[in-house]
């Protein structure tokens, strides 16, 4: 007899999303405004990918795309000229198509914030939104980013404009030359968001890539969050390393969860890692690791300070603390099935959920993106939500995601996204990364549940 | 909380200011890298807190650090800016408390007090005009006396934050605080509060400045008339912090009672904290309400955590808590529970939505989850005399400690902080932290804070403080508060460890 499905999600009936309490219906739009290279679009992305990673369904709509779609074929700048009629009707057009799908996302794919990305320099183009919003019931927050820094602005466009679909045929020149004839053209109609005229709208205001930020009428919390999050990212060029403890006794044992000490070989890991580190010549690392003995171990190889947050501890087993996968099959087959129906929002009896993982792993994320250069040392479950946070997998993805033992990951921020490095550091040690079976029904049999157990001890 | 743990302290690490030099990660053991990455550390763990450190000839190391929220070794001056009646005061007192509760010892420093202690009596607003010179003496004075205390506190006596609260109207005062700061090794970070409502400022006066020491003699309306002349007799001085000038000082700006804020070079993380509790706080009259789940099927056996339901009376305090909220006709009631089966049952009773917060859940007990304290005596007799001798710190082997509540709770407070009427319900250990959060109780007092069954807490802001009615709603419920007993030795009998018990079936 099919149990119900949702049987494990049984105190989740009025459940906040991750973190984020749901105190209001209403959707919210964030709409950027800024001359274009002002980081928009990289605030956009950044900020839809920290929504999406904390629970809250975000999505960001860039009306230079959809600008993309309709004229086939970027000439250059003079389409963006004001006294271009033929060109105002295509581009209020992109807007308003934008504008439609926003719509639609709010209420066909139970989204909750939209980020309306484009330039919004014109009071006009604010005021249309902003009615189209009041018409539909959304509340909207503007993100107004300002800068006359002009190397600041010469490094945008090299880092992501020259990258653009619109400059693919051009050679580095040609495009700087015709993006700043084309920020030109919108420099005559900017008209900034007023703090007199405009004093009813909520809105944050950046300058200067953060060095100043003029926050106005916060209305509720996810705004409150929005401008905390925008007040503690930079630009500044850094590397985060993301690393497991050495392999630990319980590793071997094909054992989770646990306080164990390293193995002999973890022993090795950590000493190459020392090794790594001190190679990598790395300005001011700052170095973290959890609670537990394993991380603690490896960071003591290494020589330095480190810090040790409770936050970074492995995910909490609950009952199945210190089980093999073969007793969890065996003492309880059901929360076995139905972790493997949905890996990401079960939640081991007495135990977390990968979800709850992601929430207690928010203020390592906030202080992460604050620091420039460190070194995380952790575990399996809690690696694979931090990357999942700075690569934006979603959340079926992120508890798939593959972190072997002895192996670090180097992420370096580029453009919009983040480039990432694997380094292992040849030491070998024991696979603890178990995919997904092919039947995942609590009726199938024991086989079947353990084919993918990684081998252990 | 008010404390500085030993144990815990921060070696060597370069404070973050914009100018310093980039600086390779600073080595304990200069020159042995090498041989650190041959011959490890031993590592032990620490009995009460759990935290594991490295240990030479069987004694830890003073050297790894635990996540503190103020991870360097510059103290941090806040100074706070603005004519009076601005509610400098409200805004030193409410984030001194709230940086004591996240762990980060702080203490306020309120010039007038100095003033107060200095001029016996207060005459009038006389005192305060600008052409006033024996006046102007005075009060440089006692600015004095209080940056001196300030510098006593941050390199004496483990103070991390120093909250500098007066006016500070002119760019001179300013200065002269900034040298100050300078020639310590104090980051400073400016908070100005900005507001030109005059009901807001009436509203001020009427709240906190009739019932000053300076006011005691006086009726209302001399009062207001005269603290309206004191404001004066600031304002034509008055430099606000200036976007251009200042461009280089870090502050945040408040203005009309948090409408808008303007927020320049956040430094550090404990200044980027500020500015986001700064940013939530707001003084609306409200109440919040906390409660604990009604009395559950372990309460009655004396067993400690667990998930279990309510009993009989447990379900009739829900029933009577439906009452006596549809009572108070609170406007527009939030309602939180944790996420374990006894406030969910509680709110239920309610018949109004509610949000369910796993932060809320009560204190993990690990491997002593749902013992008796007779059993915890009986098989762990030392677990059990450490967390008496330090009831805060300790943390259950495989599971909490108070400290680690507070951590992750501070969400909750910030949510708290930006809502209106709230209902909470939560258990005893939950209710004792975020009680202490509002009723200012240290790290010592919070782990002992009575919260019985049955009762709720209405705290009310009011002036610099909390209002706290208790009402209990009449039902009986087994009392589940265990004082701490005279002996916390180790070495302590069964009977003296199990003395102050509470009875249970």
């Amino acid at each position: 007899m099919e149990l119900p499905q949702l049987e494990h999600t049984r105190l989740r009936r009025h459940d906040s999303a991750a973190s984020v309490p749901q105190f209001c219906n209403s959707p919210t739009m964030i709409v950027m405004v800024g001359l274009p290279a002002r980081g928009k679009t990289y605030i956009s992305k950044k900020l839809t990918r920290y929504l999406n990673w904390i629970g809250v369904p975000t999505k960001m709509f860039n009306v230079g795309q959809y600008r993309r779609e309709a004229v086939k074929i970027y000439k250059n700048f003079e389409f963006f000229k004001p006294d271009n009629e033929e060109a105002m009707k295509i581009r209020k057009a992109c807007a308003a198509a934008a504008l439609k799908d926003v719509a639609l996302y709010f209420t066909k794919e139970q989204g909750q914030v939209a980020v309306f990305d484009a330039t919004n320099t014109t009071r006009e183009r604010r005021a249309i939104i902003l009615s189209f919003a009041m018409e539909m019931g959304y509340k909207v927050f503007f993100v107004e980013s300002i800068c006359d820094d002009p190397e600041i602005i010469a490094e945008n466009i090299r880092q992501v404009k020259f990258g653009s679909p619109d400059y693919a045929d051009r050679d580095i020149d040609e495009a700087m030359e015709d993006f700043t004839q084309r920020i030109d053209c919108y420099r005559a109609s900017y008209m900034p968001i007023d703090d007199e005229k405009d004093r009813k709208l909520s809105y944050i205001k950046i300058f200067d890539v953060g060095s100043r930020y003029l926050v106005n009428r916060v209305q509720d919390h996810i705004q409150s969050r929005i401008v905390y999050y925008l007040m503690n990212i930079h630009v500044t060029p850094r590397s985060i390393y993301l690393s497991r403890h050495g392999e630990s006794e319980l590793n071997l044992l094909g054992r989770i969860g646990g306080d164990t000490g390293l193995s002999p070989r973890g022993q090795k890991y950590a000493s190459a890692l020392a090794t790594f580190i001190k190679g990598q010549k790395i300005i001011d690392l700052k170095v973290w690791t959890s609670h537990m003995k394993r991380t603690v171990q490896t960071a003591e190889a290494l020589g330095v300070q480190y810090e040790q947050w409770k936050a970074l501890n492995e995910i909490d087993a609950g009952v199945c603390e210190e089980l093999t996968y073969e007793e969890i099959q065996e003492n309880f087959p059901e929360e076995f099935a139905l972790r493997d129906q949905d890996k990401y929002r079960y939640r081991y009896p007495k135990g977390e959920s990968y979800e709850d993982l992601v929430h207690r792993l928010e203020p390592v994320i906030m202080e992460l993106e604050r620091q420039e250069n460190v070194l995380v040392i952790c575990h399996q479950a809690v690696m694979r939500c931090l990357l999942a946070y700075f690569l934006d997998k979603p959340a079926d993805e992120l508890p798939y995601l593959r972190c072997p033992l002895h192996t670090v990951l180097k992420l370096t921020p580029i453009a919009y996204g983040c480039k990432v490095e694997s380094f292992f550091l040849n030491i070998e040690a024991v696979n603890t990364h178990r995919e997904r079976p092919l039947n995942v029904n609590i009726t199938r049999n024991p086989e079947e549940a353990l084919q993918t157990v990684p081998d252990h001890i | 909380m008010k404390h500085r743990s030993t144990s815990e302290q921060h070696h060597g690490k370069k404070p973050r200011v914009p100018a310093a030099a980039a600086a390779t990660s600073t080595s304990p053991q200069d020159g042995m890298e090498d041989k650190a990455a041959t011959n490890p550390r031993e590592l032990t763990q620490n009995p009460l807190k759990k935290i594991w450190m490295p240990y030479k000839n069987g004694l830890p190391e003073k050297h790894i650090c635990q996540r503190k929220v103020c991870m360097t070794n510059c103290p941090t001056l806040i100074v706070t800016v603005g004519l009076p009646a601005r509610g400098k005061t409200y805004i030193s007192k409410k984030l001194t408390r709230y940086l004591n509760w996240i762990g980060v010892p702080t203490r306020e420093f309120n010039v007038g007090q100095y003033r107060r202690e200095f001029v016996k009596i207060y005459k009038s607003f006389e005192f305060f005009r600008p052409d006033n010179e024996e006046g102007l003496k005075i009060r440089r004075k006692c600015a004095s006396a209080a940056l001196n205390d300030v510098r006593e506190y941050l390199t004496e006596d483990g103070g991390q934050v120093a909250v500098f609260d007066a006016t500070n109207t002119t760019r001179e005062r300013r200065e002269t605080i900034l040298e100050f700061a300078e020639q310590n090794g104090f980051k400073v970070f400016f908070v100005e509060s900005v507001c030109e409502d005059p009901d807001v400022i009436q509203e001020n006066i009427v709240q906190v400045k009739l019932d000053s020491p300076d006011y005691t003699n006086c009726n209302t309306e001399e009062a207001v008339e005269d603290f309206m002349k004191r404001i004066k007799c600031y304002e034509n001085s008055y430099e606000t912090l200036d976007e251009v000038l200042d461009r280089d000082l870090s502050y945040i700006k408040i203005m009309d009672v948090g409408q808008r804020y303007l927020v320049n070079r956040v430094l550090d993380h404990i200044q980027s904290r500020i500015v986001y509790y700064l940013m939530n706080i707001h003084i609306t009259p409200r109440s919040i309400y906390l409660c604990r789940h009604g009395e559950s099927e372990l309460n009655v056996k004396g067993r400690i955590g667990g998930d279990s339901g309510l009993t009989i009376r447990g379900k009739e305090f829900a029933k009577k808590l439906s009452h006596f909220i549809q009572e108070q006709n609170i406007s527009d009631l939030k309602v939180w529970t944790s996420q374990m089966k006894r406030t969910i049952q509680t709110a239920e009773a309610l018949n109004v939505p509610y949000e369910q917060w796993k932060v809320l859940n009560e204190i993990d007990a690990g491997v002593c989850e749902e013992l008796m304290y007779e059993e915890i005596q009986k098989n762990y007799p030392l677990e059990f005399a450490l967390r008496d001798q330090d009831k805060y710190r300790y943390r259950y082997p495989k599971g909490e400690s108070y400290e680690d509540l507070v951590q992750r709770l501070e969400p909750v407070i910030m949510e708290l902080e930006r809502q209106e009427n709230v209902l909470v319900i939560c258990h005893q250990a939950v209710l004792r932290c975020l009680l202490a959060y509002f009723l200012d109780k240290t790290a010592e007092e919070l782990p002992y804070l009575k919260c019985p069954l049955h009762t709720v807490l209405k705290l009310t802001p009011v002036a610099y403080g909390c209002k706290v009615e208790s009402i209990s709603l009449n039902v009986d419920a087994v009392n589940t508060h265990r004082e701490r007993p005279a002996n916390v030795d180790v070495s302590r009998m069964s009977e003296e460890a199990l003395l102050t018990v509470p009875s249970h079936q």
